[in-house]
């Protein structure tokens, strides 16, 4: 078998699928934090919890009534992107004038009590969620085997992905968006609703984690605390990346999935802490980060 | 006709009205330091000196957030630097006194904290508070994998030991006055921190950062040094934490304790000298109280709808609340 740098050829393609895909996660929700941050100038801190939700509402609505994986891929976003409005409108909107500090202590807050509860409903040993059947099995790519999941989750997940970006840069409802950016007063001057423009923002950020939740069910372990961890890597990629650009926070995120994944195969030991000592090096070069603009 | 405005005079005014506030302020330290002396013969020392922990962990904290204006996620990191450090040193150099343990586990956090410091700094706002969860995570990690932690179990049986190698701590009473000592020695250099012309360009920063950079201060530099006193402060908080329970575990360097250090301060009142006291002996009451009846499952959800409820309607807290009320109502 062909060796580099004395890891077998196979391993390193393995782990370099794994860490495109983790960075397909990352990429995504990053890109809600950076929708969010946009609009809100908010750090949503239940952002994990709400990718939790996601996954949690995937499984529960299989083994509660049946729903299988296809409906719950739209149905399970819409659900927690309610929660979101929900949440954005009864709490963060009164605390709208203030320091942005309170708001992602408040965020903060929800996402402790949503995880609290549901660690009392139902464990952190996690829950089991079987893959679809249409995607059993992979394929022998040659040089290394391709589970057909993980492609599919690489697929839509970059699909997603540009349809954000897309809709954000270059239709009407994403100019609305960027202009809110700007200036949001001017724009409501112009007769934009701009509260409900609000809460649709914070509404589909979160969905863009909950559907990140409902990739994840089938692969990783579905647990209550699930979204706190990956939550905080997401952060500093996101402080790697710098929030001024969509398009830069989903590269950064598969970027850095993949180097999480070279690490894991060269240095494993410190495969969960090298995206951090990325962003110590991001920061001590370029603070803005790698594509950010802002200071 | 308006009256003659005397400088003089107004200025008198003034005095006497801060030498009153001085009075009130020292008759109330006097009443608390009163109470804190008996309060071991009332109620469990240990349990005492648990809440005195937290309450300096979150008076360290408080110098940063509430009077520094820089929210710090990642304060867990030094009050766990701390207590490894203590722990390690006094389970495994028999010959050492408690007191030289302590310090050495208070010069790590407070390095610690130059890093932490030096790397922060350099993005604002919410950016900081993501870079400061972010490298607490990368202690976090390095405490899970190292060998001298044990990882996982965390260190038991750390032997309280001698102060100066002449006073047992294993007795609760010599144990809880010595802590009692440090923690009021820590909250005077605080208040003195404050008061002082650098706590004033502190205030400064937190109020209009540009503004304090068109004075002339070289703003990074405060923001370093009170980023460092208060990881010090941390890290002191956890050395004695772990010397008192004689345990050091994973839980303190977990993102959630540098989430219930923000709770205490938010809560007892941040930007006050005694809010993070205050609030720090509410979150352990609570959590106590909570954890010995039928919600003892609910203490994190419940935490969480605190943070909530203190963010939505007093972000003031308990103390700047009463400072309010005083106020208003008594002039």
């Amino acid at each position: 078998m062909s060796m580099i740098f004395g890891v077998p050829l196979a391993v390193l393609w393995g782990q370099l699928l794994i860490g495109i895909i983790n960075g397909a996660f990352y990429a995504l929700l990053s890109l809600g934090l950076a929708v969010i941050f946009g609009l809100l100038k908010i750090i949503n801190f239940a952002h994990g919890a709400m990718y939790m939700l996601g996954a949690m509402c995937t499984v529960l609505l299989f083994d509660y009534l049946g729903i299988n994986y296809w409906v719950a891929l739209f149905l399970a976003p819409v659900l927690v992107g309610l929660v979101g409005v929900v949440i954005e409108y009864f709490l963060l909107r009164r605390i709208a004038g203030q320091d942005h500090i309170y708001s992602l202590l408040l965020t903060f807050g929800v996402a402790l009590m949503l995880q609290g509860v549901l660690t009392n409903f139902f464990g952190v040993s996690g829950l089991r969620y079987s893959m679809p059947d249409t995607f059993q099995g992979g394929m022998n790519l040659g040089f290394m085997f391709l589970p057909y999941y993980r492609a599919w989750v690489i697929v839509v997940a970059l699909l997603v992905c540009f349809g954000t970006w897309f809709m954000i840069e270059k239709t009407k409802l994403g100019s609305y968006l960027r202009a809110g950016t700007e200036d949001a007063q001017l724009m409501q001057g112009f007769g934009i609703n701009v509260p409900l423009l609000v809460s649709l923002t914070y509404g589909f950020g979160v969905m863009l984690a909950a559907f990140a939740g409902v990739l994840a069910a089938p692969i990783y372990s579905v647990t209550p605390v699930m979204g706190s961890h990956i939550l905080i890597v997401v952060f500093a990629v996101v402080v790697i990346g710098g929030m001024g650009s969509i398009g830069g926070a989903i590269i950064t995120g598969v970027l850095m999935g993949v180097v999480e994944g070279l690490t894991k195969t060269f240095y494993p030991p410190a495969s969960s802490a090298v995206i951090f000592l990325v962003m110590v090096v991001v920061l001590l070069i370029r603070p803005t980060g790698l594509f950010g603009k802002e200071a | 006709m308006t009256q003659p405005v005397n400088q003089a005079e107004i200025h008198q005014a003034i005095l006497e009205q801060q030498k009153a506030d001085d009075r009130k302020r020292l008759m109330a330290n006097g009443v608390l330091l009163l109470l804190l002396l008996v309060a071991p013969f009332l109620m469990y020392p240990v349990f005492l000196m648990k809440i005195l922990c937290f309450a300096l962990f979150a008076v360290a904290f408080n110098l940063l957030f509430g009077f520094t204006g820089l929210l710090s996620f990642g304060h867990a990191a030094f009050l766990a630097a701390g207590g490894y450090t203590t722990g390690y040193l006094l389970s495994n150099m028999p010959g050492l006194t408690t007191e030289v343990g302590i310090l050495a586990g208070t010069l790590v956090a407070t390095l610690l904290g130059l890093a932490f410091a030096l790397i922060s700094i350099r993005r604002q706002g919410i950016y900081f508070a993501m870079v400061t969860l972010a490298l607490a995570q990368l202690v976090f990690f390095f405490f899970v994998q190292s060998e001298f932690t044990g990882g996982e179990d965390g260190m038991h049986g750390i032997p309280r030991g001698e102060l100066f190698g002449l006073i047992s701590l294993d007795n609760n009473l010599n144990m809880y006055y010595f802590v009692l000592t440090v923690f009021i020695a820590c909250y005077f250099l605080v208040q003195r921190v404050v008061g002082s012309p650098f706590g004033q360009v502190l205030k400064a920063i937190k109020q209009n950062e540009p503004r304090a950079v068109s004075l002339g201060y070289k703003v990074d530099r405060y923001k370093v040094l009170a980023f460092v006193i208060s990881a010090a402060l941390a890290g002191l908080a956890g050395s004695m934490k772990s010397v008192v329970f004689q345990l050091a575990s994973l839980n303190d360097a977990h993102w959630h304790m540098s989430g219930e250090v923000i709770l205490m301060t938010l809560v007892g009142g941040m930007g006050t000298l005694l809010g993070p006291v205050v609030g720090a002996t509410f979150v352990v009451n609570v959590e106590y109280q909570l954890s010995q009846g039928p919600l003892r499952d609910w203490v994190d959800p419940i935490l969480g709808g605190v943070f909530v409820l203190t963010v939505l309607a007093f972000r003031s807290g308990i103390v700047g609340e009463i400072q309010k009320f005083m106020k208003k109502n008594m002039g």
